[in-house]
């Protein structure tokens, strides 16, 4: 199985985020690997384990963004590339899907391609979606489970988790996945995965690498990020001698402003 | 000078704060609360490799430098002691002693199996009546054949009930010139007949861990689990402290920073005569303080890991670590308790648990009394770092990766 | 002439998700300040009816395609035939679901225009919609355009926009669309148990357990579990047993903090957070949560929010409109007594 796995680097979730004049700030929490990506990581990483194969991790980012790729290689991957061209700077998923679409035909005859049900940063949870229709592979999101792998028959059957419920579905591989948390339990790094990691130099490929020679640019802008209006709430604390007397009054004033 | 961790360092101090915060936070209040172990951890820490992180490879570890077994302890303890507890005896005293002074085929037999984590180790030093004046321990050994045979009791022994093995020294040697050249450290199986052990209840703190003794009666261990050489114990011993020491000094410096992290995200919650409470000073001035004590003891237990690396004794700069380190996170929990107010005496809340793990620190792997005498004899030139016959060695990448 | 604004109505075993038709009343908007009719667009095995519903719902024709081979849905067929009837559209709107993530990313790649998902407003200017859509799970948010390229493709999130009632007396045109139907290249080959109850995303009502579920020591589990785990998980259960019985009396769902998830109180589909699911119902009861940011971000639009706890200085109270101070234990069986008396 050739693996190709899509990552990106994003806030900590317990990072508090902020937007001053305009600029999104974290203050100094660390960046780490999309904690979605995470689970992507650790499918390809067994799969890989059962079938056998190379896993390589892909990120598109600025020159400096190689925590998510070392995390990747610290789990496992065994190879690990950086995506980066000043043109790709503020790009939107239509183009992203495009620079990794060519990336990941660079990279040659994936059988899977996997990504984190979306990124806990700007979170449109649709690149791996339009990653899959640029290479002609059929798209399966939200992945809950790989249910069979027939790599010589070039079949694969998933768990999928929708709002409405469960649902399986088969196609041929290669295919594009995205998964959601209840696929696995992602592992922790090695300490042997660790000093790989820490020595490996991540090559980076820039547009003209892929081939990349158009003018990029997105056709989503966004003017503005902005704070979410502060909602303004004063808690009115309902008092009472026992828990009874508390309720009643809870319900009283959700009648009276008519909240139920 | 350079005082930035390495990428290989953040690494590690990330995968090991991922393993505590997700496996042990969410379990440690109701382990402590019932006094038992939480369940699995001395498995988990063997199969992500922590028990044996800074044993070469070849040993079965994972080829890491001492700096990193510091960071590791840190993470450890910022969640709970009982976790760093594991690393003093199971790591320091028992598997570095083995790397630092045991022979070949002790190595192959019992520190293979102590770095993957697959036996656990512990340190059998301290008796009932002997702690600080430790040449003075009572348990014996007398050969007989290629045997030696045990008797005596160990007491206040982290993991008594769970270690395989344990790290113990006797006196074998009674007409010595200097009552501490007659001591002499075997390497025993725990399953050996003779031996009973038992788990010490009622602890202060440091709750979901065990603490226990051990009973020699009659033990027969071959002289071939001997560390060191015969009347050497006191050294080997003494050299077990400057390993188990360090991870004392790191952990506390981890419990000085989770009281920080705690007062700081309760200062700035709580609310107090129209404020958040952080804006204060009188609360401020407790945050500053334990702040400061972080920094200082992080750049003590670092420059003791780095002396380490470079194969240097240590025995000095790890004793100011441990003691600093241990003063201060104990002061550290304690003014926590004092910035969450009632609520910090409650064990709702994570600080009343710092402060009663602090405590045993000050007192055992050498009482802070006994670190200031070190010290004073240092400080003095009355102590001056003799070569031993085995040195622990300088960390070296290529010595400790090679399989 | 201004063009017509299209609407992709979601559905899923016959049924429109109420999302679809709060994406209607949304286009309805649209087309008073850009000016062309609102075109549903139904695709599947047997939409005619649902063609009917959208026209109710306020648009001025559905565009219907049928077929036996659309019976589940498959991005890849459904895009390309979406796609083909939106392709010269200014605007074509979705609902946001499983879906249309997908359906959305792939007629933006067929068409070579942006997708701006989740959108919880809507305005426009000069023409163009500025949309507004949580980024950081919603602790910050961000203005998106799509200036130049067209369609202008948005999925709007559930109960963002009103959805508007049905009339009976519209009228409008149902047209069946011939268009090239592909084969679809994967196949649904089995639904697994629905989960029973009110979805979270569409949910009115939701209250939500944390991990005080498990802290009543009060409640003794049955003999036969020995093990502490088990114990806690049951113990669990007991408590949002009681957060259901009050979800039940305001025919509301369940929710949940990732702790009592991770913890294996309840399944991940009910966790609320910005690892869960991001909600925003009319009233968001918080048992037993004491409100870490990533739970907080996935509810903090609800519009009354009401927080049961009995750590009083528990972060979720700054948020609340109103605030109990007590163990949820003691405090929710009355009060779904009381609820259920009025």
């Amino acid at each position: 199985m050739n693996i190709v796995v899509c990552v990106k680097q994003t806030p900590d979730t317990a990072a508090t985020v902020t937007v001053e004049g305009g600029e999104v700030s974290w203050g100094d929490a660390p960046l780490v690997l999309n904690p979605w990506d995470e689970y992507a990581v650790e499918e390809a990483l067994q799969i890989k384990e059962e079938h056998g194969g190379q896993v390589t991790a892909l990120s598109l980012g600025p020159e400096d963004a190689q925590e998510a790729l070392k995390q990747s290689l610290a789990m496992g991957c065994d190879q690990a590339i950086l995506i980066s061209d000043p043109a790709f700077a503020g790009l939107d998923t239509l183009q992203v899907s495009k620079v990794l679409a060519a990336a990941i035909e660079k990279v040659g005859d994936p059988d899977l391609v996997l990504f984190g049900r979306s990124s806990v940063d700007s979170d449109t949870g649709i690149t791996g979606t339009q990653v899959a229709r640029r290479l002609g592979f059929p798209s399966l999101i939200l992945v809950s489970k790989v249910v069979s792998l027939d790599p010589a028959g070039g079949k694969i059957e998933v768990e999928r988790m929708l709002e409405e419920g469960r649902q399986q579905v088969a196609g041929p591989l290669p295919a594009v996945l995205s998964v959601v948390k209840e696929i696995n339990e992602p592992r922790y790094p090695s300490f042997m995965g660790i000093r790989k990691a820490s020595k490996a130099e991540i090559p980076i490929w820039s547009g003209a690498d892929l081939g990349i020679s158009d003018d990029l640019s997105a056709a989503v802008h966004w003017p503005e990020i902005i704070a979410p209006p502060k909602i303004e709430t004063e808690v009115e604390m309902i008092e009472g001698d026992t828990a009874e007397e508390k309720a009643k009054k809870l319900a009283q004033r959700l009648a009276e402003e008519k909240v139920i | 000078m350079n005082f930035e961790l390495s990428e290989e360092h953040s690494m590690v101090q990330k995968m090991v704060r991922d393993f505590a915060q997700k496996e042990i936070a969410p379990i440690i209040k109701e382990a402590d609360r019932t006094g038992e172990m939480a369940p699995n951890v001395l498995e988990r820490m063997g199969e992500l490799g922590i028990l044996g992180i800074c044993i070469p490879v070849r040993y079965g570890g994972q080829g890491m430098d001492y700096i990193s077994l510091g960071l590791a302890c840190e993470e450890l303890e910022a969640i709970d002691t009982t976790l760093r507890v594991v690393m003093s005896v199971h790591t320091g005293l028992c598997s570095m002693t083995l790397l630092q002074w045991g022979t070949e085929e002790q190595k192959q037999k019992f520190l293979i199996p102590l770095a993957k984590g697959e036996k656990i180790g512990c340190g059998a030093f301290s008796e009932p009546g002997a702690g600080s004046d430790f040449a003075n321990i009572q348990a014996v050994g007398k050969r007989d054949g290629d045997d030696f045979v045990l008797n005596g009791e160990k007491m206040w022994i982290s993991l008594a009930t769970k270690a395989d093995y344990a790290m113990v020294t006797v006196r074998t040697l009674f007409d010595t010139e200097k009552v501490s050249s007659g001591l002499t450290t075997f390497i025993v199986d725990l399953e050996s007949p003779g031996i009973t052990r038992g788990d010490i209840h009622g602890k202060l703190g440091v709750r979901a861990g065990s603490t226990g003794w051990i009973s020699f009666q009659d033990v027969r261990v071959p002289a071939a689990n001997m560390v060191g050489e015969e009347g050497e114990g006191f050294k080997v011993t003494m050299s077990a402290f400057d390993s188990g020491r360090y991870t004392v000094a790191a952990g506390a410096v981890g419990l000085t920073r989770a009281a920080l992290e705690a007062s700081v995200s309760y200062a700035k919650e709580r609310t107090a005569f129209g404020a958040p409470i952080a804006q204060h000073q009188l609360i401020q001035q407790k945050i500053a303080g334990m702040a400061r004590d972080y920094e200082i003891g992080r750049l003590l237990y670092l420059k003791a890991g780095w002396l380490k690396n470079r194969g240097e004794r240590n025995t000095y700069e790890t004793s100011i670590a441990k003691h600093f380190a241990t003063d201060v996170s104990f002061t550290a929990a304690s003014e926590a308790i004092q910035v969450h107010g009632a609520y910090g005496y409650s064990d709702e809340y994570d600080v009343e648990r710092y402060m009663r793990n602090a405590r045993g620190a000050i007192i055992y792997e050498g009482s802070n009394e006994i670190q200031t005498l070190i010290q004073a004899d240092y400080a003095l030139g009355w102590r001056k770092d003799k070569p031993l016959r085995c040195e622990m060695p300088a960390y070296s990448t290529e010595e400790w990766q090679s399989t | 002439m201004a063009k017509d604004i299209f609407v992709y109505i979601d559905h899923f075993q016959g049924e429109a998700l109420p999302a679809s038709w709060e994406a209607v009343g949304a286009a309805r908007s649209l087309a008073e300040s850009l000016g062309g009719d609102v075109a549903a667009i139904l695709v599947g095995e047997n939409v005619g009816d649902l063609a009917e519903q959208a026209i109710q719902y306020g648009a001025d024709k559905a565009l219907h395609v049928e077929d036996a081979s659309l019976a589940d849905f498959r991005p890849e067929p459904f895009s390309s035939i979406v796609a083909k009837i939106a392709s010269d559209a200014d605007v074509l709107l979705m609902p946001t679901s499983g879906r249309t993530r997908e359906l959305a990313a792939m007629v933006g790649v067929d068409l070579d225009t942006g997708v701006i998902p989740d959108v919880i407003e809507m305005d426009t200017a000069d023409g163009a919609i500025m949309a507004i859509r949580p980024i950081y799970a919603g602790k910050l948010l961000s203005k998106v355009t799509i200036p130049v390229n067209r369609p202008q493709i948005l999925t709007l999130r559930s109960r963002a926009f009103p959805k508007p009632e049905p009339d009976s007396n519209r009228s409008g045109a149902v047209e069946g669309v011939e268009v090239e139907i592909e084969q679809p290249v994967t196949e649904v080959t089995g639904y697994g148990e629905t989960e029973a109850g009110v979805s979270l995303s569409d949910a009115a009502v939701i209250v939500s357990g944390g991990r005080g579920t498990a802290n009543n020591p009060d409640l003794e589990p049955p003999a036969d579990i020995t093990d502490e785990k088990e114990q806690e998980i049951w113990r669990a259960q007991q408590g949002f047993k009681l957060i259901g019985e009050l979800a039940d009396v305001l025919g509301g769902a369940v929710g949940a903090s990732r702790a009592a998830v991770d913890a294996g109180y309840i399944p991940y589909s009910h966790q609320v957070g910005q690892t869960g699911k991001v909600v925003s119902p009319d009233l968001y009861i918080a048992a037993g949560i004491s409100g870490a940011i990533q739970h907080l971000a996935g509810m903090r639009t609800a519009k009354t929010i009401v927080a049961i706890n009995k750590d009083p200085d528990a972060p979720i109270f700054k948020l609340a409109r109103f605030g109990v101070v007590g163990d949820l234990f003691d405090v929710l069986p009355p009060l779904t007594e009381e609820l259920k008396n009025r």
